[in-house]
């Protein structure tokens, strides 16, 4: 890559005293301007401690870290810190502090003036999605798991830094608002740009974050540093093989969107229409399922022959169609949406919720066989 | 009834006194709880990081409170005299250990992650001190603080035996003239001023507790 990095760490090597081996073992990394570098690997790898290197909440033992063309190995840590976003698990606001002066922590240690750090904790809370009218006087303790995470990533950005290390910061939270948080945090990113070190264990999470991907083994030696899809498809050695799991190609499915693959047409049935006809297009394509569509387009509820037989009305026949997918879901949505369905597909719309078309099983096994032979080829 | 009346009889002809006694032991309790105060805060602080100064210090203050009073009172007779000093001195030592041992708990439980976030961010140690750890420390120093002001009411008593005033005049001088008239009085005396005493300190330090405590929480 032909861009300068951003931060760079060159034969940094950690040990501790009494410990034979050292945490860290004469690592050289270069982390790319706007990219989302995620450390993933078995815990005890290092990988947080590499993390806690960059800002030098660990000092190195040897080496040198670069940050923005300057070696800050030495000097005032607390100044390169101030220019470095950090959020951790645990998040840790201030408890004593409300949630605007959480925020302002860093916009006050470098003394901006107040109306710029006030207009500057409002526009943050607007960019992590919470009303400030409601929450700048609030205290952490009332605040929900999600919505401290959220303060946390607003606090890290407070004096707008260019680089954010991120310690598993999803890590503690509920699967369903760590989703929720893991999407809106990479629309956020797609505005910021900012460049962005994410340390997890969790494989999905680095393939779904990451747009490259450093897996650790011990002494946080790189295995491999790579885009999700060439590690995914064509892992290094054995140790990645055994890392990504069984699930390897599997996970490819989260790489890829519903708008990447062809959709399927459905057999679809609008009022009014003729049982008998309606009974021979779904005969004629081989299906025993079709799709009703209300007046506006609307898939409304899937219908089945057993249904169409029945004599009771339409809008009650069948079953309802509970999950819709949209061109930008992953894959991944796309298979959970199917097997929620008996019949094996589902149905994608557009923003506006019109039909655009089906997504099917045998499509996405077509395109995992088709990976999977790409990757034992190469 | 009729005692209460007495009672009320040799305090209402002995104003000054009174006023004397108690202003003393209030002496006392101010400048004791402050200096052990500043003194316990200090030590915290410098043996912050330092788990072995932390527990010898800690160990040295318990020491004292072992030490029974009137010999403590006694022992810095040879070397300061009679009077305010050595009982200004025997309450101070007295009362570092609890605000110190709260101070000590205090600072240690302050969550390490809001710690690890607040060094993270770039706050120096004293900006972590004295924006994080004291002042979420401070409730729990204060509680501290609390019990040594009425650790030293109630021991300040002890001083008259040194020659140090203070309330415990009354009960010393109603002692030795029992079953004198008025000698009861004298004890009922000192001892319902010092409760009094102690009973008006303890809720003006809950009350700088409500004021100074950092909410956590919007009213």
């Amino acid at each position: 890559m032909s861009v300068e990095p951003l931060i760079k760490l060159e034969n940094v090597t950690k040990s501790y005293p009494g410990v034979d081996q050292p945490a860290v073992k004469n690592l050289n990394l270069a982390v790319t301007p706007g990219e989302i570098l995620v450390l993933v690997g078995p815990s005890g790898c290092g990988k947080s401690t590499t993390l806690r290197l960059i800002n030098r909440m660990i000092e190195p033992t040897s080496g040198r870290i670069i940050y923005e063309g300057e070696d800050v190995t030495e000097g005032d840590p607390n100044e390169l810190r101030r220019r470095i976003g950090y959020v951790i698990q645990q998040i840790g606001l201030f408890p004593h502090r409300t949630i605007a002066e959480n925020i302002a922590t860093v916009p006050k240690l470098l003394k901006w003036p107040k109306d710029k750090v006030r207009a500057r904790v409002d526009e943050l809370l607007e960019v992590v999605s919470m009303d400030p009218s409601i929450y700048r006087d609030r205290y952490p303790s009332e605040l929900s798991g999600g919505q401290a995470q959220r303060v946390g990533v607003a606090r890290a950005l407070g004096a707008d830094p260019d680089v954010l290390l991120m310690d598993e910061p999803f890590g503690a939270i509920d699967p369903i608002t760590r989703d929720r948080l893991q999407n809106e945090f990479l629309r956020l990113q797609g505005e910021l740009k900012k460049t962005i070190v994410f340390v997890t264990h969790d494989i999905d999470e680095a393939v779904k974050m990451g747009d490259r991907i450093a897996i650790l083994r011990d002494q946080s030696e790189i295995a491999q540093l790579d885009t999700p899809e060439h590690i995914l498809t064509d892992p290094a050695d054995e140790f990645v093989e055994n890392f990504l799991g069984s699930g390897a190609i599997l996970k490819t499915l989260t790489l890829r969107r519903v708008k990447d693959i062809e959709l399927s047409p459905l057999v679809t049935l609008k009022e009014p229409f003729q049982r008998d006809q309606a009974l021979r297009q779904m005969s004629d394509a081989n299906t025993s399922v079709a799709v009703l569509l209300d007046r506006n387009d609307h898939p409304t509820r899937w219908i089945d022959e057993k249904a169409l037989n029945r004599s009771s009305a339409l809008d009650r026949a069948g079953r309802p169609i509970s999950v819709q997918l949209q061109p930008e879901d992953t894959l991944q949505d796309a298979l959970a949406a199917m097997l929620t369905t008996a019949a094996g597909m589902a149905v994608v719309v557009d923003g506006r919720g019109h039909y655009l078309g089906g997504c099917t099983v045998e499509s996405l096994a077509q395109l995992l066989i088709q990976t999977g032979a790409e990757s034992s080829s190469s | 009834m009729e005692g209460v009346f007495s009672w009320f009889d040799y305090m209402s002809s002995r104003t000054d006194l009174i006023v004397g006694g108690l202003s003393q032991t209030l002496v006392y309790v101010v400048l004791v709880t402050v200096a052990a105060t500043v003194t316990a805060i200090v030590l915290a602080i410098v043996t912050l990081h330092q788990a072995f100064a932390k527990e010898l210090v800690l160990a040295i203050s318990s020491v004292f409170l072992t030490i029974p009073s009137l010999a403590l009172f006694t022992i810095f007779i040879p070397i300061v005299g009679l009077g305010f000093t050595p009982s200004f001195i025997a309450l101070y030592l007295y009362a570092i250990m609890p605000i110190l041992r709260n101070t000590s708990t205090g600072l240690d439980s302050v969550d390490p992650s809001v710690l690890e976030s607040a060094k993270g961010m770039g706050l120096n140690r004293f900006q972590v001190l004295t924006k994080v750890q004291l002042p979420l420390a401070w409730p729990v120093m204060l509680a501290g603080i609390r019990v040594s002001a009425l650790l030293t009411v109630g021991i300040s008593a002890i001083a008259t035996l040194v020659a140090g005033g203070g309330l415990g005049d009354f009960i010393k001088s109603g002692l030795a003239r029992l079953p004198l008239p008025n000698s009861l009085e004298a004890i009922w005396t000192g001892v319902i001023l010092s409760l009094v005493l102690a009973l008006f300190i303890d809720s003006l330090l809950r009350g700088v507790g409500r004021f100074t405590t950092p909410r956590t929480k919007k009213a």
